[in-house]
């Protein structure tokens, strides 16, 4: 067994930055049962998987790196989005298939991308975009810059070659990546322990690639931004990379399609008592920022800042028929254009 | 001018292009300390350094994607397939993430990557080591491919493919490797999407690229020798983009057409380039468009069965042949 120690960070998030991951928090929740709703009004076509119970995970971690800092994610990529800073009326263009979409309308729910942002994506096919946050942190330190690449993924992609293929050139190569599987207890409707042979996912990776592997709470933002924190510390330091197990869980099917068929009311109600919301509100409650007042008021605020971006991504025009030449190759070319 | 082996070609524009842009690099199995499997790396390690000269493990869809990432951020990475029948463990890589990230992030972000190595049918290599991948990777929108058949033109299209902004498909052959041209000290680029003559004539157009090239030129030569018939060979260089101009205008001056590829003849290149000529040249033609491929079955070990499996320089000729009534 491989020891690796990752020292705990002592840095504690500001007030200020409390309160900005809970308006993120509340802002991804309502984002995405606003997608929902316009899912079932055929506004949002394809698939879609919906963040909501897991706002926790894209908060804690993108909060507690730099915006410099890469992050690539799979197709459950909404909260990321947002948690990176990106404004929701490019999200829902995007998802309603507008020429003003973060993609033009090209990617759809799946592929949201913001590279001024250093957001990469936004990837479909289950665990296809790991090999490229090696790329990315390979980039990183052939550059040698004081940067990470955080890639995120469900446990669905944990089986797939190119986790393992990736994983061994991140630890062959000592890269500065921090790979973050959240763990919500299924891919898609087959419970991990249906999947994965070792089931203590933070094992499979200290042994096998060199990369030390760790559990966090994926339901306490406060234990995202530490163990992260910690995590970014020690790839920075140029110490190779790190493998989370981010213990979460999805409230809502693993797509709208979705009829749940293989888990309980009663289990998605046990989860829903530890919602993260309510813990980062609770903790906010007895640091007296906030009340009953100002909680009803930001919920307010953003219902009507999402309701306002909606409306305005809904009413646009969509892309141009022409549209479908561009993007393609850096100069377009025939016979069939 | 000094003439060169096309291994050389391809270390000479790999070499220049490191030289001149940092953000170059070399990936691929046995590329650094092995000196390369088939030795086109040669001497790049001690040149340019571990970091920039890299082995990888045998982890192809690790590598390539790998190298799809490093570009996602402006890097330009060269990945060196073995064959590019290893390519298939990494097909996902680079048929879906490779030319689909431009689309899908809207035109955000590009991908400057090459991949390169030997396609073809080898030397008796069996049925998974023998596969000759243009027809399937020209068929992938966002994915350029480029298939050069002289050290020339080897040298002059991958410093291109190196400098291009999209991902571009880079197809070399075991059996040219060795072969010798002339090569100019200075530099010199090859525009993709330009198709070289490299044989005129008035009889009959014959299009190849990469290693058929040398087969057609063969058969050409033959024809000329023992009929008189004066064939005119074009060499693609590039599949995607393609230049139908000089295939179409060749056509309407011979009116006849005989495509030359190593791969199937199932939705093959040449099936594409037929379509295209029947589109174009219809009233020209003065008679079907013929097809010289590999016989559609899985390559077979034997040396005489892969001969027979594998267009050759006679099967060319007698298509030729076949293609223009020749009675002789």
């Amino acid at each position: 067994m491989t020891t690796v120690t990752v020292p705990a960070v002592k840095a504690e998030p500001t007030d200020a930055e409390l309160m900005q991951w809970y308006r993120q928090m509340v802002l991804i929740r309502q984002f995405e049962l606003r997608c929902a709703q316009s899912y079932q009004q055929q506004k949002i076509g394809g698939f879609c998987h919906l963040y909501v119970g897991q706002e926790a995970v894209a908060v804690g971690s993108i909060g507690a790196v730099r915006p410099d800092d890469y992050i690539i994610t799979a197709y459950r990529d909404h909260g990321h989005a947002i948690a990176r800073g990106m404004d929701i009326y490019p999200l829902f263009g995007e998802l309603y298939g507008k020429r003003s979409g973060c993609s033009h309308g090209k990617g759809g729910s799946m592929h949201f991308f913001d590279a001024e942002k250093n957001f990469f994506g936004g990837h479909a096919i289950v665990g296809a975009h790991i090999p490229l946050a090696v790329g990315l942190g390979w980039a990183i330190k052939y550059r040698k810059q004081d940067r990470v690449a955080l890639c995120y993924f469900g446990d669905g992609a944990i089986n797939q070659g190119s986790f393992h293929e990736a994983l061994n050139l991140a630890g062959l190569f000592k890269l500065p990546c921090i790979f973050l599987v959240e763990n919500n207890g299924y891919g898609m409707g087959t419970h991990v322990h249906r999947a994965s042979a070792v089931t203590d996912l933070k094992l499979r990776t200290a042994d096998a690639y060199g990369i030390p592997g760790k559990d966090v709470d994926g339901m306490d933002c406060l234990a995202m931004y530490r163990m992260v924190r910690s995590a970014a510390d020690y790839c920075r330091a140029g110490n190779g990379s790190i493998f989370l197990e981010v213990k979460t869980y999805r409230y809502r099917g693993h797509s709208m399609s979705d009829p749940q068929k293989y888990r309980t009311r009663e289990e998605v109600a046990e989860f829903q008592k530890h919602d993260p919301i309510g813990r980062l509100e609770k903790i906010l409650q007895e640091k007296r920022l906030l009340d009953d007042a100002k909680i009803s008021a930001i919920a307010d605020e953003i219902h009507r800042e999402v309701e306002a971006a909606h409306e305005k991504a809904d009413a646009d025009p969509t892309p141009d028929l022409e549209d479908v030449w561009t993007d393609i190759y850096a100069q377009p070319f025939g016979p069939y254009r | 001018m000094p003439v060169i082996q096309m291994r050389e070609a391809l270390n000479q524009a790999m070499c220049e292009e490191m030289e001149r842009d940092p953000d170059v690099f070399l990936m691929g199995e046995e590329v650094a300390e092995y000196d390369g499997a088939y030795k086109v790396s040669q001497g790049m390690l001690a040149k340019f350094g571990p970091m920039r000269v890299v082995d990888s493990p045998i982890s192809e869809c690790g590598f390539a994607g790998l190298g799809v990432g490093a570009a996602m951020v402006g890097m330009r990475p060269i990945i060196e397939f073995m064959t590019f029948s290893f390519s298939l463990v990494a097909f996902d890589q680079v048929v879906n993430n490779a030319p689909k990230v431009r689309h899908m992030s809207g035109g955000q972000l590009s991908v400057p990557i090459v991949f390169r190595g030997i396609s073809g049918p080898g030397q008796q290599l069996g049925a998974t080591h023998s596969w000759t991948v243009d027809a399937i990777y020209t068929h992938v929108p966002g994915l350029k491919v480029v298939i050069p058949s002289t050290p020339y033109d080897a040298k002059g299209l991958l410093k291109t493919a190196i400098r291009d902004n999209d991902p571009v498909i880079f197809l070399e052959n075991e059996s040219m490797y060795g072969n010798r041209g002339e090569v100019p000290e200075e530099e010199y680029l090859i525009e993709f999407g330009r198709a070289d003559i490299k044989r005129p004539g008035t009889d009959c157009t014959v299009v190849g690229w990469g290693h058929t090239v040398l087969t057609a030129m063969a058969a050409a030569e033959e024809l000329e020798k023992s009929h008189g018939i004066n064939v005119e060979v074009i060499d693609l260089r590039t599949l995607r983009p393609m230049d139908l101009d000089s295939i179409l205008t060749s056509v309407k001056k011979t009116g006849y057409c005989v495509t030359v590829e190593e791969g199937y003849p199932t939705c093959g290149v040449g099936a594409e380039i037929a379509a295209q000529v029947q589109q174009h040249c219809f009233d020209d033609l003065d008679n079907s468009v013929v097809r010289v491929a590999a016989l559609d079955v899985p390559m077979p070990y034997s040396k005489p069965l892969l001969q027979h499996v594998v267009p050759g320089v006679e099967r060319v000729a007698e298509a030729i042949k076949q293609a223009i009534y020749f009675q002789g």
